[in-house]
């Protein structure tokens, strides 16, 4: 998409610290989230969930629940549609178990009742038979001869011959000549990391509530996309989609884990059956056992670098385990992994492995931290040995505009240089270090997207606007449209609302991910302004009967281009809306595309922490962010952004994961036990916005959300093992593995 | 004709080349010839494909234009978080 109009100064309210709309109801209590959500004669649902790790269901017997008063309808996977293949099939033996329970913690049947306590007492009267069957958990065994097979057949075509059938898709990609390359190196590392499964830790457990009416029904749920609910509540229900309206709450977070849907086409099955409208709202340790955390990995990763500092070659080997179905994101893993240097010969392969894990779903720039975790973590060891700066050796091998990237294509203007640039002349980086302490760095790459996008702007008789779009807002973007339109249209910000409209007011949006809501959808209200701008303009040259390319649009008002368009006092948009009705009608722009232009982003973190070597107790001291937006449209929401992915990022290098039983079943589903980072765990941790205008997009916006958690892992390792004197290699580096490592290394 | 870069898993499919040339004007035409050429990829490409147009990641537009000395290749789909 070319943009003739394209705008990278001079802005008005654009780059400036506007407050949030939805701030006010978010503290008052008053924003209304999915468990918020009410309607008269609303049952209450509960879900029957597998014990076991992999098991066969040999028999349901739902009479005890029917019998208990106050039931009024049990669902189980007989409920749902048939027939369904491929993508769809997962999706609905995911919601639901069919044969197999493949998870602890699977759905396997579900009750409707006219309380939730009613309902949660008579799930323990379903009787469930199972036949229970091996299991495997960890991404390594499971690829092993003896693990136990998952889904027979489940496997692409892409698996090489020979593999276990829970090697399900398999990646392999890169360039050059490995073998000449390493040969050139004056040092080859090769180490091998692993990462535990963690969870994005939104604070709202998804919650919905169905009305299922003759052949048509309504959702209101907590999701970062109502359309691809739509989607595949309709198809797992046997409904046309136009006739499932579904409405998006506002979110309580999501960062990837709202993309897919669990328990909403569970109620709608309840509501169908009972014709009762059904709210289901899951428990935090529902969330844990039965929503999709990130993939674990399992990582090989060897580069070779000459003394002065160049990498001569590069291969990484990714398997990442993504639960009982196809989907871990290995191949992002593998091409992002080298992604942010110019590798003469480089080439990455990837696994996706099936284990009887909850089915992972995406978690902010799927399958990139880990990689870079990896990476990063064999680059900085290379500097170490060959006595090089960090950012001195990751400056001389920066990809950037021209150069080829390991997976492929030239890339476009890019600023991962700037971020490098940035960060050299950082305080920071050149600040003394207290003993007990390391400094770690790392830089990180996502490729941001755009997809299907569809705003409607409407203006009001008093020339303020009604913005109508279709991404949930999940990071303060209704404020970014409303700036974005401000500043096409020259009115104040507070004149704008912004609405997230139901799936029957617009055309199709695609999810809210992909760090592409300031983008795409920002693209779209940006020309939906314009096209609304364009019909002012000819309300105004109708008026002075004059040509519509003689008016210009300035500061909210229609002005004569120039002295041979006339003399003519400017229109103020109030003026013109005041009479769109009896000059034309109302007034309405719209924009509906596909936007290609998402501007990929890089960010380079420092990190200082402390680790006590007693008790293996590590603290994140000093952090810095220093990431490309492109252009920020809300300076302090973009540093938001940088600053929740290094929080994120902190938990999950230090502290997070999913721990497994003997018995496979998940022995840390709550916050006590599953340790998220507290602000007590965090230091303030400083934001530099670099700004490489996006080509495509016409601020040159690029996305934000899920770049800032691509370089913390290996950052944090970074410092972290140099102030501890020791490598860590496999996370979290809790306590107990600092402690471990000591212990190995003093015994060696 | 247009030079197509495939990822090297696919060369198992495409009798051995990791770059092959079809006869295309946009980014459908090259994912039809594509398959019309090589049968093999069709599973991939069915699955979900980005093709890289001149460094720039197309991930659904099957009418951008692709011209005879562009540069281009086929990615795994990009989504994200």
């Amino acid at each position: 998409m070319a943009f003739d109009d394209t705008k990278i100064e001079n802005f008005k309210v654009v780059g400036t610290r506007v407050k949030r709309p939805d701030g006010m109801d978010k503290v008052t209590g008053k924003a209304k989230f999915g468990a918020d959500v009410v309607a008269p004669g609303m049952l209450h649902a509960a879900v029957v969930r597998s014990p076991h790790a992999h098991a066969r269901i040999i028999k349901i017997d739902a009479s005890k629940a029917e019998a208990l008063k106050g039931v009024k309808g049990v669902v189980t996977r007989a409920d749902f549609a048939e027939g369904l293949t491929g993508g769809n099939l997962d999706v609905l033996e995911n919601v639901m178990a069919g044969e197999k329970a493949l998870y602890d913690g699977h759905a396997v049947a579900a009750v409707a009742a006219t309380s939730a306590l009613i309902a949660r007492d008579a799930i323990k009267l379903v009787k469930v038979e199972y036949e229970v069957l091996p299991h495997v958990t960890d991404v390594d065994k499971a690829m092993k001869k003896d693990a136990p097979v998952i889904r027979a057949g489940t496997a692409d075509k892409s698996v090489p011959l020979g593999m276990h059938e829970n090697v399900v898709r398999y990646h392999e990609s890169g360039h050059g000549d490995l073998e000449a390359g390493f040969a050139a190196a004056d040092m080859v590392i090769e180490e091998t990391f692993k990462t535990e499964a963690t969870h994005q830790g939104y604070i709202e457990p998804h919650a919905c509530l169905a009305s299922m009416g003759d052949g048509n029904g309504d959702l209101w749920c907590c999701t970062q996309g109502h359309w691809n609910v739509q989607k595949l509540c309709a198809a797992m229900l046997g409904l046309e989609q136009s006739q499932l309206r579904v409405t998006a709450s506002e979110i309580g977070g999501g960062f990837g884990g709202k993309t897919a849907v669990f328990i909403e086409p569970v109620a709608l099955a309840l509501s169908r059956k009972t014709n009762r409208p059904v709210k289901l709202v899951m428990s935090r340790s529902e969330v844990f056992r039965a929503t999709g955390p990130t993939s674990s990995t399992s990582m090989d990763v060897k580069i070779g670098m000459n003394k002065e500092g160049i990498i001569t070659a590069a291969e990484g080997t990714f398997r990442l385990q993504g639960g009982a179905f196809p989907g871990a994101p290995m191949e992002f893993t593998a091409m992002c992994a080298f992604a942010p240097y110019n590798i003469e010969n480089v080439k990455q392969i990837g696994y996706d492995v099936l284990a009887n894990r909850p089915k992972q779903a995406a978690y902010r720039a799927p399958g990139s931290p880990m990689a870079a975790f990896a990476v990063e973590s064999v680059v900085n060891e290379l500097c170490d040995k060959l006595g090089l700066d960090r950012l001195e050796v990751r400056l001389k091998n920066a990809s950037k505009q021209g150069t080829k990237a390991s997976f492929g294509p030239t890339w476009d203007r890019i600023g991962l240089v700037e971020t490098l640039e940035a960060a050299q002349i950082h305080p920071h980086y050149a600040a003394p270090l207290k003993a007990g302490q390391g400094r770690g760095v790392s830089c990180g790459f996502w490729f941001n997207h755009g997809g299907e996008t569809s705003v409607t702007l409407a203006l009001s008789e008093d020339g303020t606007a009604q913005l109508s779009v279709g991404t949930p807002d999940i990071g303060g973007s209704r404020a970014s449209m409303a700036q974005m339109a401000a500043e096409e249209l020259g009115i104040p910000y507070e004149n704008i609302r912004t609405t997230i409209a139901d799936t029957a007011t617009l055309g199709y949006n695609e999810v809210s991910h992909g760090s592409r809501v300031t983008y795409a959808s920002g693209l779209a209200t940006i020309e939906a302004a314009r096209a609304a701008v364009k019909k002012l303009k000819g309300r105004a040259a109708a008026k002075w009967g004059i040509d519509e390319d003689a008016v210009v649009w300035e500061d909210g008002c229609a002005k004569p281009a120039g002295s041979n368009a006339g003399e003519f006092d400017p229109l103020p948009i109030e003026k013109l809306t005041a009479k769109m009705g009896s000059t034309g009608g109302p007034i309405v722009g719209h924009f509906e595309a596909t936007p290609e232009g998402a501007g990929v982003s890089f960010a380079t973190h420092i990190v200082d922490a402390e680790v006590d070597k007693e008790t293996g107790h590590t603290k994140v001291v000093r952090y810095t962010v220093i990431q490309d937006a492109g252009k920020a449209i809300n300076p302090a929401y973009v540093e938001g952004q940088f600053q929740g992915g290094a929080a994120q990022g902190i938990g999950w290098a230090l502290n997070e994961e999913y721990i497994y039983g003997k018995d496979g079943r998940l022995q840390n589903s709550g916050f006590l036990d599953y340790r998220i980072p507290v602000a007590s765990d965090l230091p303030m941790i400083d934001t530099v916005i670099v700004e490489v205008p996006n080509p495509g997009h016409p601020y040159g916006v690029r996305g934000v959300g899920e770049t800032s958690i691509c370089p913390p892992l290996a950052a944090i390792a970074d410092a972290v093992s140099n102030a501890a004197g020791v490598q860590l290699k496999e996370l979290p580096m809790s306590p107990q593995r600092i402690l471990s490592a000591l212990t190995e290394q003093a015994r060696v | 004709m247009v030079s197509v870069n495939l990822w090297s898993g696919l060369r198992a499919f495409a009798d051995g080349k990791d770059v092959v040339e079809v006869d295309a004007k946009n980014v459908g035409e090259v994912l039809s010839g594509l398959v019309a050429a090589y049968p093999g990829l069709e599973h991939a490409i069915e699955a979900g494909v980005s093709v890289a147009v001149d460094g720039k990641v197309i991930a659904r537009g099957l009418t951008n234009e692709v011209k005879p000395d562009s540069e281009i290749y086929l990615l795994q789909q990009l989504k994200g978080g």
